[in-house]
């Protein structure tokens, strides 16, 4: 209580295909002083058909809309910086996602041109090579920085097309949900970013083994990484690590690449 | 020779117009009786041999060695040594090592064409003119990358991985070595490489290349044998990348085997390709187009055009076409330059489809061969194609890899996308139309990772290849083709 004025608190529930639904399952963890949702294996299955949907439309959406909508995203961050700071380790913390954000948003229509390649092929086709979005990506955040380490996966999957379904921290997982509000608040559409919070021991090898799922972030996996690889093997899913802080590479672990011969002739 | 005929004062003609037979000479070919592994660039005996044969009359051609766990482990410490110096060699003499084996296969590219044919039962056409200059291609350009790697990766600094353990399949042996040694040793990787079971021998003679073109002792290995030397190679301490060419069941086996080791993968795996074909198409470029989409090289490829999906309004000209055109596909002898459809290349591999096509015609595709007359020794399968399939149909979903193709149809394009797409698969597809921004448009749908326009099985060095969804990760080919093959600091 504060000034004499109970405040209103705030609850915390998952986010899935642009809604915040409590979990099916009722349970809920109370962690940094809150009833968080605890998601069942059929929230995340869920979760999964939301980004499935919502590829589609996001992977077609010209690059230029997205690269906006990323930038949108680090708006409505910025507007938030308060309530973020409070759910990591500050302002600073803050200040890096949100930046990071717009450093990713300004990838969006470059990325082919970094990335991609024409191909001197000896034959009368004109040979291209262009990066596309895997599909739905399922990422474990990393524990510690709560958010800026969640932004970090986050960005270069969304920027590149791809559908995320987000596994929060388990002890910090406030951060990601401030997160889901802000996105939801951006013009990033439904079912493009989803998150889920609750145990990952639970929840990741229900996405690792999800055949549905294209690719697996374990840079926030703790625990038995090796089990969720085997599982990941069942639809030979892209098993992705983070390997630099800032990069296009960090976009093209999440990416395809698609070669077309197109005929020449009079 | 074909009987002539006489007639008056008028030049003589045949009496009649078949084709006469044209064998390819085997005396190019110097094969050795019995044949160890070439490990750290000498010949090592191993405890247990087997035989590895002809698949146009099963005759037998060499012993070859089968490598054991300690074999394996013999060729992995004899990379390592080698890849101290190699990965330290100024990259420019690297790539020089790179350009000789590139010109040394093309000097050779007759008696390794004969060679490819003979134990792997492809047509020598096509082991003639595609597998050995494509070969050659793939080291010449790679060559080229091995002193500009920094220029590919600006301010990543790329370096090698170390010993890249690399397994092949047995459809283009050859060109599938070229396409896993090249980028590897241009990166400053050195290898081990178990080629086929039941095609070993251009792998054992590429060992007679590096020896010509004085590669150091150790930065090529070749190690013989069945699955069972695969898996020690995957399993081996010692290596720091693996990269496969296969079935997509062993693909998965070998990435849950590296699950918890830092160690770099890249799987080029099955496929049941789409090959699409628009009502607007050039019919008979289209017709040319699937013949060499699934009956190149007994339809043993990964990327092969085994489903056709014809516009409805085309369907029963476009068949009967097909039809005509199959039944003057030349099914026989390898060796022969005139044919067209070789050996099928085991027995085993024989006998999945015909599995297959017996399930196909149990699901209630209707079946057609044309009338050929297979060799009595030998593996053979005449040209198939199934109409009246349906999506659920096993022709339809599973990867027969054989000489059989499966006829669908749609109406609009998005029914195409839709179609095509439906598949655990996405190694290629091919768009037939004669409008340009409609093979871009389908390009862009369609999840795979090659796609031809007007065109298929066209390959490229300079062109990446590898597929999406269960078809694997990672690229060979081009710029792209690289990155298996570096780390980055």
């Amino acid at each position: 209580m504060t000034g004499g004025r109970l405040a209103v608190r705030k609850t915390y529930k998952l986010f899935i295909g642009g809604a915040f639904p409590r979990s099916e399952s009722g349970r809920t963890l109370e962690l940094e002083g809150y009833n968080v949702a605890r998601a069942s294996r059929k929230d995340a299955r869920e979760a999964v058909v939301a980004a499935r949907k919502a590829f589609g439309g996001w992977s077609a959406a010209t690059a230029y809309n997205r690269g906006q909508v990323l930038y949108r995203l680090a708006e409505t961050m910025e507007t938030r910086a308060g309530a973020f700071a409070a759910a990591c380790t500050g302002r600073r913390e803050v200040a890096r996602a949100i930046d990071r954000v717009v450093w990713y948003a300004g990838w969006a229509d470059k990325l082919a041109q970094v990335l991609g390649s024409a191909n001197p092929v000896a034959g009368p086709y004109f040979n291209f090579t262009i990066p596309e979005p895997t599909g739905v990506v399922a990422i474990i955040a990393p524990t510690e920085p709560a958010l800026d380490g969640l932004v970090a996966r986050l960005a270069p999957a969304v920027v590149g097309g791809n559908a995320v379904i987000i596994l929060a921290s388990d002890d910090h997982p406030l951060a990601a949900i401030e997160l889901a509000e802000a996105v939801a608040t951006s013009d990033v559409p439904g079912g493009v970013v989803n998150v889920l919070t609750g145990l990952r021991s639970e929840l990741a090898p229900v996405l690792a083994a999800h055949m549905d799922v294209n690719a697996i972030d374990v840079t926030g996996a703790d625990g038995d990484v090796a089990a969720l690889e085997v599982l990941a093997a069942e639809n030979v899913k892209r098993v992705v690590r983070a390997r630099e802080d800032r990069s296009p590479w960090e976009i093209a672990s999440f990416m395809e690449l698609k070669t077309v011969w197109h005929p020449i002739g009079r | 020779m074909t009987d002539l005929q006489k007639r008056g004062d008028r030049s003589p003609v045949p009496t009649d117009w078949t084709y006469a037979p044209a064998p390819e000479s085997t005396d190019i070919v110097r094969l050795q009786e019995r044949y160890g592994l070439y490990v750290g660039g000498e010949w090592l005996e191993t405890k247990d041999q087997f035989t590895t044969i002809a698949p146009r009359d099963e005759s037998p051609l060499a012993e070859v060695g089968q490598a054991s766990e300690a074999d394996v482990q013999n060729a992995v410490a004899a990379a390592r040594e080698a890849f101290k110096s190699w990965s330290k060699l100024p990259a420019t003499e690297r790539a020089k090592y790179l350009f000789r084996i590139a010109r040394i296969l093309a000097e050779r590219s007759r008696e390794f064409a004969v060679l490819e044919s003979l134990n792997g039962g492809k047509p020598i056409k096509e082991s003639r003119d595609v597998d050995l200059p494509l070969a050659a291609a793939h080291f010449f350009y790679y060559a080229g990358w091995a002193d500009k790697l920094e220029y590919a990766y600006p301010n990543r600094s790329p370096k090698p991985l170390g010993v890249a353990g690399q397994i092949i399949p047995w459809n283009f042996p050859l060109l599938m070595l070229a396409w896993k040694i090249a980028p590897a040793l241009a990166c400053g990787n050195t290898v081990v490489l178990k080629p086929a079971e039941t095609t070993p021998l251009t792998a054992l003679l590429f060992a007679d290349v590096c020896r010509q073109a004085e590669v150091p002792p150790g930065v090529v290995n070749i190690v013989t044998g069945d699955g069972s030397t695969g898996a020690h190679l995957v399993r081996s301490e010692g290596i720091g990348k693996v990269a496969f060419t296969g079935s997509t069941e062993v693909g998965k086996a070998i990435q849950r085997e590296l699950a918890g080791r830092d160690i770099s993968l890249t799987l080029e795996l099955g496929g049941k390709a789409a090959n699409i074909v628009f009502e607007d198409c050039a019919l008979d470029q289209a017709v040319e187009g699937i013949v060499n989409g699934i009956y190149f090289n007994q339809g043993h490829v990964c990327c092969a055009g085994s489903r056709l999906l014809v516009q409805e309004s085309i369907h029963d000209q476009l068949v009967r076409k097909l039809k005509r055109r199959m039944s003057t596909l030349r099914v026989g002898d390898p060796l022969d330059k005139n044919t067209d459809v070789g050996a099928i290349n085991s027995k085993a591999q024989l006998d999945r489809i015909t599995e297959l096509v017996q399930a196909g015609t149990d699901e209630g595709a209707e079946l057609y061969q044309p009338p050929c007359r297979l060799p009595e020794k030998g593996w053979w399968f005449a040209p198939t194609v199934f109409t009246n399939v349906a999506q659920s149909h096993r022709i339809a979903q599973e990867e027969i890899f054989g000489p059989v193709l499966s006829v669908l149809t749609f109406r609009t394009p998005d029914e195409a996308v839709e179609k095509a797409n439906n598949t655990m698969y996405g190694l290629s597809a091919g768009i037939w139309t004669e409008k340009g921004s409609r093979i871009l448009w389908m390009a862009d749908r369609l999840r795979a990772g090659v796609v031809w326009g007007n065109t298929f099985n066209r390959f490229d060095p300079a062109s990446p290849f590898g597929g999406y969804k269960e078809s694997g990760f990672g690229r060979e080919g081009g710029r792209h083709g690289l990155e298996a093959y570096l780390r980055f600091e």
